[in-house]
């Protein structure tokens, strides 16, 4: 390798890393993405001119380059920030995707030459060609099913009765064509392995419940880097070894984070479906829902002193986030102390609620994690939940039956009082019906969380 | 010049995925997404080794494959980057605004 090409790979993997460092505060983030960005700019230039690269090929290249580029491009401009998870997963699989034609190309050339294909490639290279294209072609399948499924066109959640007896054959199949792969001496088994590998990702893919799907874009988003480190490793490029590696141990790490925060397992995510948690144990109400006008609860708010708002998932599905933020700033004239509690789910994926706020100009600094806020909830007048349910259901901590028993929510009940937006008056996600709505000091306003809040701002404007 | 191979790439890796972990631990929920859609954005380098697989292609199979993985890395790291600089542009803080 050229030593120009060499120095500008080893320039590129040291932005990649300062610039995921400088990503760690919501200050320097912006730079992060940017180094980040120059250097992988740097990278393509100078593989223009790595001495493996002939000119015969060029043309293609940049055709390649230029459809997949601006495609991306366009994409990624038009994307709501709410359907941020799905696109987020998209490119995640079209990563994957890459990694596993790599693998491919150097598969069919090491078939193609005299004996197998681990005589022409060399025993450690096919290796790690072959686990890189395995990790791929799953991470690929498997974005494209949690695609499909957060974006509402794939609603099955079973493709067979004995998904556990497919993953576990698929899993098998594809270990031993890729065994047949590194003694072959023909494309055939390359064609199969790469198949059982695709349907491995489907199939794993296909049962994972819409809640958990967050945590498994993770862990493909994390096996994405993995892979494209292997594919460093059959090239002998330090760039895509950093990189990906980089990844794979950032996205493990953010993976193990999330699943953490929903109180859930990995391998109970992977393994069983939401459907085969068991069933919720009818928990007995007392008490019955006390609904207030949109003017009281204006009023009740209007006249704390201090305010927490939980946001939920729903809030955005209404579109309701910048007309919250203006009644937030009305009441911030009336001298209320306002505040955002972020529960680690809220949104549908960790940060997200903070990504959708941020849209509609809420200020990061408002912004608070659950554990930074949880104590301040019994000096709290009022605390207004929109769209969330399940992350303010107090059996989490009490009713040991409950399905949500343990995960760590929002102690909004030690508040004086708590105003509840929400559209109707069904369970949450979850389908666990919640005992914060029928206590005394909770108030529930019902209907369309915009219009709603829109009507407490012109309250508030009165005020 | 020392070829990136065998127990050197492994010192490598090693190295990496310290880095990795170490970098994520500090940082802290709210930018979580950005985060994943940022080390998505990296991973995009992929397309630098689809581009020297297109490069050393030579039957029109290989082409083929090669040219779909050049075209799927660069959507990846082109699509990753922008959604990652979307996001992150919005992030604002009242300090800032009241200054």
């Amino acid at each position: 390798m050229g030593l120009v090409v060499q120095l500008s790979y080893f320039v590129a993997s040291v932005l990649f890393i300062l610039g995921l460092k400088a990503m760690s505060s919501p200050v320097t983030a912006r730079k992060g993405v940017m180094w980040a960005g120059v250097g992988m700019v740097l990278a393509v230039l100078a593989t223009f001119a790595h001495p493996k690269v002939g000119m015969d090929n060029l043309i293609l290249m940049l055709i390649a380059l230029g459809i997949g580029g601006a495609f991306a491009w366009y994409t990624a401009l038009k994307v709501q920030m709410t359907e941020m998870p799905q696109m987020v997963a998209v490119y995640n699989g079209l990563g994957g995707g890459a990694a596993g034609g790599i693998a491919a190309v150097a598969l069919l050339q090491g078939a193609s030459s005299e004996g197998s294909v681990a005589a022409s490639l060399g025993a450690e290279a096919t290796t790690l060609g072959l686990i890189g294209a395995a990790i791929g072609s799953v991470a690929f399948a498997g974005s494209m099913i949690a695609w499909a499924k957060l974006d509402e066109r794939l609603k099955r959640s079973t493709l067979t009765a004995n998904h556990q007896q497919w993953n576990i054959g698929l899993a098998i199949a594809t270990v031993v064509l890729a065994l047949w792969v590194f003694n072959a001496g023909s494309g055939l088994p390359i064609l199969l392995f790469f198949a059982a590998a695709l349907a491995l990702g489907v199939f794993v893919t296909v049962p994972i419940g819409g809640a958990d799907m967050p945590v498994v874009i993770s862990l493909l988003n994390a096996l994405t880097g993995l892979a494209v480190g292997f594919k460093g490793f059959l090239l002998g490029n330090p760039a895509l070894i950093i990189a990906g590696t980089v990844v794979g141990a950032a996205g493990m790490l953010l993976t193990y984070l999330m699943a953490k925060a929903m109180n859930r397992s990995l391998v109970h995510i992977l393994f069983s479906g939401f459907s085969a948690a068991p069933a919720a144990a009818e928990a007995e109400t007392e008490g019955e829902m006390k609904e207030v006008g949109t003017a009281d609860g204006a009023y009740m708010m209007g006249y704390s002193d201090r305010v927490i708002i939980v946001p939920g998932y729903g809030l955005a599905v209404a579109q309701a986030q910048h007309k919250l933020w203006e009644m937030v700033e009305l009441l911030q004239r009336l001298d209320v102390d306002v505040k955002f509690a972020i529960h680690p789910v809220a949104g549908r994926m960790p940060g997200h609620m903070n990504v959708l706020l941020a849209e509609a100009g809420v200020p990061y600094d408002m912004i608070f994690d659950m554990d930074e806020i949880n104590e301040e909830f019994e000096d709290t007048d009022t605390v207004l939940i929109i769209g969330a349910n399940d992350v303010v259901n107090p059996a989490a901590r009490e009713d040991e039956s409950s399905p949500i028993y343990g995960m760590p929510i929002l102690n909004v009940d030690h508040a004086d009082q708590v105003l509840v937006v929400k559209r109707g008056r069904g369970s949450g996600f979850s389908g666990v019906e919640n005992k914060l709505f029928f206590r005394d000091n909770t108030r529930m306003v019902f209907g369309d969380a915009q219009k709603v809040v829109a009507e407490m701002v012109q309250t508030v404007k009165g005020m | 010049m020392i070829e990136v191979t065998g127990i050197v790439a492994l010192y490598v890796f090693m190295l990496a995925a310290v880095a990795g972990y170490e970098v994520i631990t500090r940082v802290p929920v709210i930018l979580h997404t950005p985060l994943m859609s940022g080390s998505n954005f990296i991973h995009g380098i992929v397309v630098v080794g689809a581009m020297v697989t297109l490069g050393v292609a030579e039957t029109p199979v290989e082409q083929a494959i090669g040219f779909i993985a050049v075209l799927l890395g660069a959507a990846n790291a082109v699509g990753g980057y922008v959604v990652t600089e979307r996001m992150l542009e919005m992030f604002k803080s009242s300090k800032k605004e009241d200054g």
